[in-house]
């Protein structure tokens, strides 16, 4: 078949492209055909189902649906003959019937009523049926099915589109209805709240509730979400500026896909708690004295300041600790949530203000052991491929992550890709909503993933499938490797890792014969003692079958953060200059120095549980925290209030009031994603353009504007007069964005990096050719057994493992001040095997104490299957249960990244 | 590290509070005891997808209902979505979804049938009489047509029918349901009759090379043979289009007949199934498929007990030719007639027609060339192979060609399945096979292909009826159900019938049939009618609905406009 069709429309000859359909074609050719069940929109294939768009084609019986229908050559089409009109109009006009009056209707401009208009029709002369009720049981979404007409949308956009699988379209013929699940209330369904439905529909029977009633917008504004770190392109949807809802943008990571954070989450910057004024603590009140304090009224313990006043002191007192005990006695946290400009301004200045090299970030809690492995195996610490690549692989492997609770939009291309064929092989002690999609589920025993990987790539060498002329010639240290995994058989790991030793051996070959195979891990990787250890078996599994550099291959550590790869690419971390440049090494930093012009410090600085550390040492004294809140996310975090109240002085810079800020002696109050512009860097290298939506509330002020009023008055004289100014200087010390400029970004929305030049496209796919190390080669590097740091013992018996959930972004700062979000999840719950709940006699929404060498929570327990017994899940969003009082500090010697993915508690039923 | 237990206070918690979570997983919980119920029942079966339908049916046959804790286990068991479970359960007629809101259904369920020939018997008044008679221990529903319009009325309870039912015999097969008296299963024409008379030497001579897959369409394509389903698409043409495309390939056997006042294919299949199933391994290896699925309605429950049978003989005598053969049950769904619906039905979906181009010769079950053919299609394929082309074009009249079998329903003293020369008038069809009208009743019109074909009024019965000869009078023979209206009859209430019958089976999928069958039933609810509108209506479904059954739902109503218009005045 020719890739082109000749055919006639409306006597005129055009050509169509193979997978064009008849209405495409007229749409490029100036005749927009009446459509109401076709999307035209990436992700939606055609259904013909509405019949709106009818045509005719000379010598057939019947006229043709031409969203669905495919030209063929010499075939002539009519749009316009009176036949074609007059069944479209009839369509329109059945569907009429049934909706409610346009004027009280829920979306009066509704695509399907400016389908109307296009067809001058506005009245119906047939009977309504009977109408159904509203279901207004979903907090962010209303189910008006007296407005539906069955197009479909919503059930592809559910199933195809996001593969949730929550609607359906039950029953029959004129009793064919939408349904969730059993035709169950929408909030009581399986529903996520993506909201897809609500971007499909074209009637309103699918409705944001923040629209409800009055449908007016005031201005659309194109930008990013700032959640996690998958990266969507959004559209704020802003009315008297507030941000009502966010739709979906065809981004390169999204196609106008989002999750229930992106899509619904904006409100809690309108949040009445939300910082206007700068505060400064009261004199007398002790930083440990916090039990009382109100984010909505912190006025019990501080008093409003004049932000000139509260940059004084601010800057004073970090002056005063660096002047006395020098710049290493000070820290600053910047944060994976602000810009790349906001970060890269940060460490510059912590490292040219403070004199310190103690800059750091969420990171560590993070993926910092991913990139240690990373870099020293494969010489870059980013993705070898967008997480896009998943449909061009036959094998998917997922470990150590829940993709579908914290990369939600990343989750539905895998789905995607699953449906159409490709192998999913799931590796988690934890059974996730994925599990149903996967070939194969390897629930191991929680913290064996070096056994379990030791085992697959002992059976890879052992029956011959490892790839020898990729590890010729792309690797170096095989025979090191292939010597160490000699005792790792599967049948010896078994009992470690609880997994079926012929499960271990038809993984091993499905994921080595693969003809591309792609890794996806999380924080279940790199949240261990032993996360770099992880790493590494994960990257020389890639490495000994060649699934990596090619299409449909790779090595993918889902980023957490919207913003953690930028923030760390900029440098906010303590051994790094921008681009991973070694602050150790002389060149590089006298390069720097140059370049900054100021004296940088020639060893690495600390990492953020060390900066715990070093404040209970009483060597740091002081802290810079801009948007991060350690109070909540640390492990131990008891360890790290007491530190955090132990500084002699304390400036936080954030939305909230946070735990963090309780402690603080100053507190500037910041802006919103959605209040700034910069640009951010997603999990898949791609630097992409946020834009202001609403202004600030109050009197809060731009991080940008405060970064550099602190670094005045430590005697830094800059003039960044907007974040593109910033960005230039970023593209002067960075080559990984040499190409880019603020203009282009602004322009092109998004560009992937590695990008060389102005022309250079970008590079979705590296190590194509070679690895970015002296060598060029990739190495392997053994990983032995290391047991977790904190084993079950008598008094100890379960394993906790943290993590997050899908409404809550990490310590819930944010979420927990959306309205939709806290509806959905108001309330600490622990996950727990209904086998365990029996043996503690506990019921759903009993309370439990959990009990660890390091605190201990009261918590009400949640049923849920996909837990082990002998295992609970507790996520680490609620601060009123903070999980991190129980988690364990201990690290990893690489990584330098915490285990609170495993400690050992206790767990008792509360008597009532 | 620190050990201590000291709890260093937070601040007010964000969130509104004074709000429960959820203490479950989102959505609706696995009951463990259903879990276990639905896991014993399915036993050793596969969890493949397609097999959903067959799933359900077995709850279904085991617990008289599917109840919602027994669907959500079984979603759980075969790794589906709950919805995926449940759009299909509430799809099919046959399958009784009970709500935990809902009280639990009566043990039995009668159904009376309400396709055209019971209605015009008066099944509508039998069905309230049974109603108030057993009240709330049985459950009294419609049903739509059994396909045995020949002892109209019909009645089903369960598995068991009743014919020219009243009353008194409803009450004995109740009783006879309730003690689980044996079922009556047809006697059919045996494998060792069969074979004693030429039966499967035309498979084997296929197989020995004897004959080759191109003599066999060569013949076919000569004698005239043509589907038999509805459609009369020339089978030989069909049998090339599906070698067309490369293999692997399917073959699909509708055995759903399901349009009203036809009941042929039960006929074959129960009086010779062998025949058939010699045509169908001829058909299948001609095309070479891997595999048989012989979609069979529901409402057929004796014909499943013949052919599963059969279809263990068959590979006690090896004869299936290393194809596996799969009898799948249809769950009461009409449009399962329209072949892509009923190989949607056969992948475990709900039975939406597919859109065409590409057809099911080229893309079919599974995405791979199908061949479908109808049970009667197949049934001819041993005669016509065994006697040749000639013997069958020469079984015609009035310029037709070929054999045809007619359900012969309605108000004739002797309505059966009749095989006549192809090209028999309605006229002749009644006075020499079904001996003529019944006493009482004058014959007005008919329908020449049950409830789709249209209508003609008596005057009009002298037209050879086959495929292209009724058309230019806005009617077809589809299936050849003949159904016979007299004098008696309100002939509103003959277009309101069948076109109930449409918007109970349509599946709902595309506009003008969904919302064009109910819309249309308003109007003719009225004693008036707004012909223009209904025109126009009708003309928009014939255009622009996907499948067959939305272009022929308005052929009765339009019929009646066309040739009776004084009767909706």
């Amino acid at each position: 078949m020719s890739d082109h069709v000749a055919f006639e429309l409306d006597g005129k000859m055009v050509t169509a492209e193979a997978g064009q359909s008849i209405w495409d074609i007229a749409k490029r050719e100036g005749t927009l055909i009446p459509h109401l069940c076709h999307a035209d929109r990436i992700g939606f294939a055609a259904d013909g189902n509405c019949r709106a768009c009818m045509v005719e084609i000379e010598g057939e019986r019947v006229l043709a649906a031409s969203c669905i229908r495919k030209p063929t050559e010499g075939m002539k089409v009519h749009t316009a003959t009176k036949r074609a009109e007059k069944s479209r109009k009839m369509v329109m006009e059945l569907l009429i019937a049934d909706q409610p009056d346009r004027e009280t209707s829920y979306d009066s401009e509704s695509h399907f009523w400016k389908m109307a208009d296009q067809q001058d029709i506005s009245d119906s002369r047939f009977i309504p049926r009977e109408m159904p009720t509203n279901d207004l049981s979903h907090p962010a979404m209303a189910v008006n099915l007296d407005a539906c007409i069955n197009c479909n949308l919503c059930v592809r956009a559910c199933r195809d589109v996001q593969v949730n699988d929550v609607i359906g379209m039950a029953g029959r013929g004129v009793h064919s209805k939408i349904v969730f699940d059993f035709d169950d209330p929408m909030g009581d369904s399986t529903c996520v709240g993506c909201g897809e439905c609500v971007q499909a529909c074209p009637t309103g029977a699918l409705l944001e509730k923040s629209v409800v009633g009055d449908h007016r917008i005031d201005r659309e504004v194109d930008s990013i979400c700032p959640f996690c770190g998958v990266g969507c392109q959004l559209t704020f949807k802003v009315r008297d500026n507030k941000i009502l809802f966010a739709d979906g943008r065809d981004g390169p990571a999204n196609e106008e896909r989002l999750c229930i954070k992106g899509r619904f989450g904006f409100d809690y910057i309108h949040n009445p708690e939300r910082l206007t004024v700068p505060l400064i603590r009261k004199e007398g009140i002790a930083k440990a004295d916090v039990a009382d304090l109100d984010p909505a009224n912190p006025f019990t313990h501080f008093r409003e300041a004049s932000w000139d006043e509260a940059l004084e002191v601010a800057a004073s007192g970090l002056i005063k600790v660096r002047d006395t005990k020098g710049g290493n006695a000070l820290a600053g946290f910047g944060s994976a949530k602000g810009s790349n400009e906001e970060a890269y301004l940060f460490q510059k200045l912590v490292r040219t203000g403070f004199g310190t090299n103690n800059v750091d970030h969420c990171t560590r809690l993070c993926h910092a052991s991913s990139v240690a492995a990373l870099l020293e195996t494969v010489g870059s610490g980013a993705v070898s491929a967008p997480f896009n690549e998943a449909e061009n692989a036959d094998v998917i492997m997922v470990i150590g992550s829940n993709p579908t609770v914290n990369h939600p939009v990343a989750a539905t291309f895998f789905k995607n890709a699953i449906k159409k064929g490709s192998k999913l092989i799931v590796i988690d002690p934890r059974g996730q909503s994925l599990s149903r999609h996967a070939t194969y589920m390897l629930q191991e025993k929680p913290g064996t993933d070096v056994a379990l990987l030791n085992s697959i790539m002992h059976v890879i060498i052992e029956d011959g499938l490892t790839d020898e002329s990729y590890i010729r010639d792309h690797t170096e240290n095989f025979e090191e490797l292939k010597a160490h995994l000699v005792g790792f058989s599967p049948e010896a790991m078994a009992e470690t890792t609880g997994i079926d030793p012929a499960m271990i051996r038809e993984v091993a070959h499905v994921f080595a014969k693969a003809k591309a195979a792609i890794i996806f891990w999380g924080m279940g990787i790199s949240q261990h003692v032993h996360g770099t250890d992880n790493s590494r078996c994960l990257i020389s599994l890639s490495l000994m079958t060649g699934q990596v550099g090619r299409p449909g291959t790779g090595l993918h550590p889902l980023r957490g953060q919207n913003n953690v790869q930028g923030a760390s690419d900029v440098a906010l971390i303590p051994m790094f200059l921008p681009d991973y440049q070694s602050v150790e090494d002389p060149v590089i930093r006298t390069k720097f120095e140059k370049f900054w012009g100021a004296e940088i410090q020639p060893e690495k600085g600390l990492t953020v549980v060390e900066i715990t550390e070093a404040i209970h040492r009483g060597s740091i004294n002081a802290m810079y925290i801009m948007g991060e809140n350690p109070a909540m996310s640390d492990p131990n975090v008891t360890h790290a209030r007491e530190a955090l109240s132990m500084l002699d002085h304390l400036v936080v810079q954030d939305l909230f009031l946070t735990e963090t800020a309780a402690y603080a002696d100053v507190v500037l109050p910041a802006s919103a994603w959605p209040e700034k512009d910069g640009t951010v860097t997603n999990t898949n290298r791609q630097v992409q353009m946020g834009r202001v939506a609403v202004p600030m509330p109050g009197d809060a002020r731009q991080d940008l504007w405060i970064i550099q009023e602190i670094a005045r008055r430590l005697g830094l004289d800059w003039h960044y007069s907007h974040p593109k100014d910033v960005f230039t200087e970023m593209t002067q010390v960075m080559d990984s964005i040499r190409g880019l400029s603020w203009d282009r970004l602004e322009a092109q929305n998004s560009v992937i990096y590695p990008c060389e030049s102005p022309e250079d496209p970008g590079q979705p796919l590296i190590f194509t050719e070679r690895f970015p190390t002296a060598n060029g080669l990739g190495k392997f590097v053994p990983a032995s057994l290391i047991s977790p740091d904190e084993v079950p013992d008598r008094d100890y018996p379960i394993v906790l493992t943290t993590g997050r959930l899908l409404e809550h972004w990490h310590t819930g700062s944010m979420t927990r001040r959306s309205e939709v979000l806290d509806a959905v999840e108001p309330e600490p719950i622990v996950h727990m095997a209904p086998s365990m709940m029996e043996q503690l006699d506990a019921k759903p929404g009993d309370i439990v104490t959990v009990r660890s060498r390091r605190g201990e929570i009261d918590i009400r327990v949640r049923a849920d299957g996909g837990v082990q017994n002998g295992m609970i899940f507790i996520p680490f969003c609620y601060a009123e249960a903070a999980v991190n009082l129980l988690t364990n500090d201990a690290l990893d010697p690489f990584g330098k990244i915490a285990e609170v993915k495993f400690c050992a508690v206790s767990v008792e039923r509360k008597s009532a | 590290m620190t050990t201590g237990k000291s709890t260093f206070a937070v601040p007010k918690a964000p969130g509104k509070g004074g709000r429960k979570a959820r203490y479950q997983k989102k959505g609706r919980q696995v009951d463990p005891v259903a879990a276990r119920e639905v896991a014993a029942l399915l036993g050793r079966r596969s969890r493949q997808p397609d097999l959903l339908i067959e799933h359900l049916h077995l709850i279904q046959d085991t617990y008289g209902y599917l109840s919602e804790a027994h669907l959500t286990a079984l979603a759980d068991e075969m790794r589906l979505a709950l919805t995926e479970v449940y759009e299909v359960a509430t799809f099919y007629h046959n399958f009784t979804v009970v709500k935990e809101s809902d009280t639990t259904p009566a043990a039995l369920t009668i159904k009376v049938c309400d396709s055209l020939t019971c209605e015009m018997v008066g099944s509508m008044a039998l069905k309230s009489t049974l109603a108030v008679k057993y009240g709330a221990n049985v459950r009294v529903t419609h049903g739509a047509c059994m396909g045995r319009c020949e002892k109209a009325p019909v009645v089903r309870i369960k598995d068991r029918y009743v014919g020219n039912a009243t009353q008194e015999t409803v009450d004995t097969a109740l009783e006879d349901e309730k003690r689980n008296a044996p079922l009556d299963i047809p006697s059919f024409n045996t494998f060792e009759n069969y074979k004693g008379a030429e039966g499967f030497t035309t498979i084997e001579s296929l197989r020995s090379g004897k004959l080759t897959a191109s003599n066999i369409i060569e013949i076919l394509g000569d004698s005239g043979h043509r589907g038999l389903g509805g459609a009369g698409f020339p089978h030989a043409m069909k049998l090339n289009s599906v070698l067309s495309v490369p293999g692997p390939r399917y073959m699909a056997v509708n055995a759903d007949e399901s349009e009203p006042g036809t009941f042929k294919d039960r006929y074959f299949m129960n009086s010779n199934p062998f025949q058939f199933l010699e045509g169908m391994l001829i058909a299948a290896e001609i095309v070479e498929a891997e595999a048989i699925y012989i979609f069979l309605r529901d409402e057929y429950p004796e014909t499943a007990k013949i052919l599963t049978d059969c279809i263990g003989v068959l590979s006690e005598e090896n004869l299936n030719g290393g194809k596996a053969i799969y009898l799948r049950r249809g769950a009461g769904a009409y449009i399962c007639g329209e072949e892509s619906a009923m190989l949607e039905s056969i992948e475990g979906k709900r039975a939406l027609p597919r859109h065409k181009p590409p057809f099911p010769a080229h893309v079919g079950l599974f995405g791979r060339p199908t061949l479908i053919n109808n049970v009667e299609t197949l049934y001819w394929l041993p005669y016509i192979i065994r006697k040749g082309a000639n013997w069958f074009k020469e079984g015609g009249r009035n310029g037709s060609k070929g054999f045809r079998s007619f359900s012969l329903s309605g108000h004739v003293n002797k309505p059966g399945v009749y095989i006549t020369p192809a090209g028999i008038t309605a006229a002749e069809l009644i006075e020499e096979y079904g001996g003529g009208m019944k006493p009482g009743h004058k014959f007005r019109a008919y329908l020449p292909g049950g409830a789709s074909g249209g209508l003609l009024p008596a005057s009009m019965a002298d037209i050879p009826l086959d495929f292209g000869t009724l058309e230019k009078h806005g009617c077809f023979i589809g299936s050849a159900a003949v159904i016979v209206i007299s004098d008696q009859d309100d002939l509103k209430m003959v277009a309101r019938n069948l076109m109930r019958f449409f918007e109970d089976e349509s599946c709902g999928q595309c506009t003008p049939c969904r919302a064009g069958t109910e819309k249309a039933l308003k109007i003719m609810q009225n004693d008036e009618w707004d012909s223009g509108l209904l025109e126009e209506l009708s003309a928009v479904m014939r255009d622009a609905s996907i499948c067959g059954l939305g272009q022929a739902a308005p052929n009765g109503l339009m019929s009646i406009l066309k040739h009776f218009p004084e009767e909706v005045q």
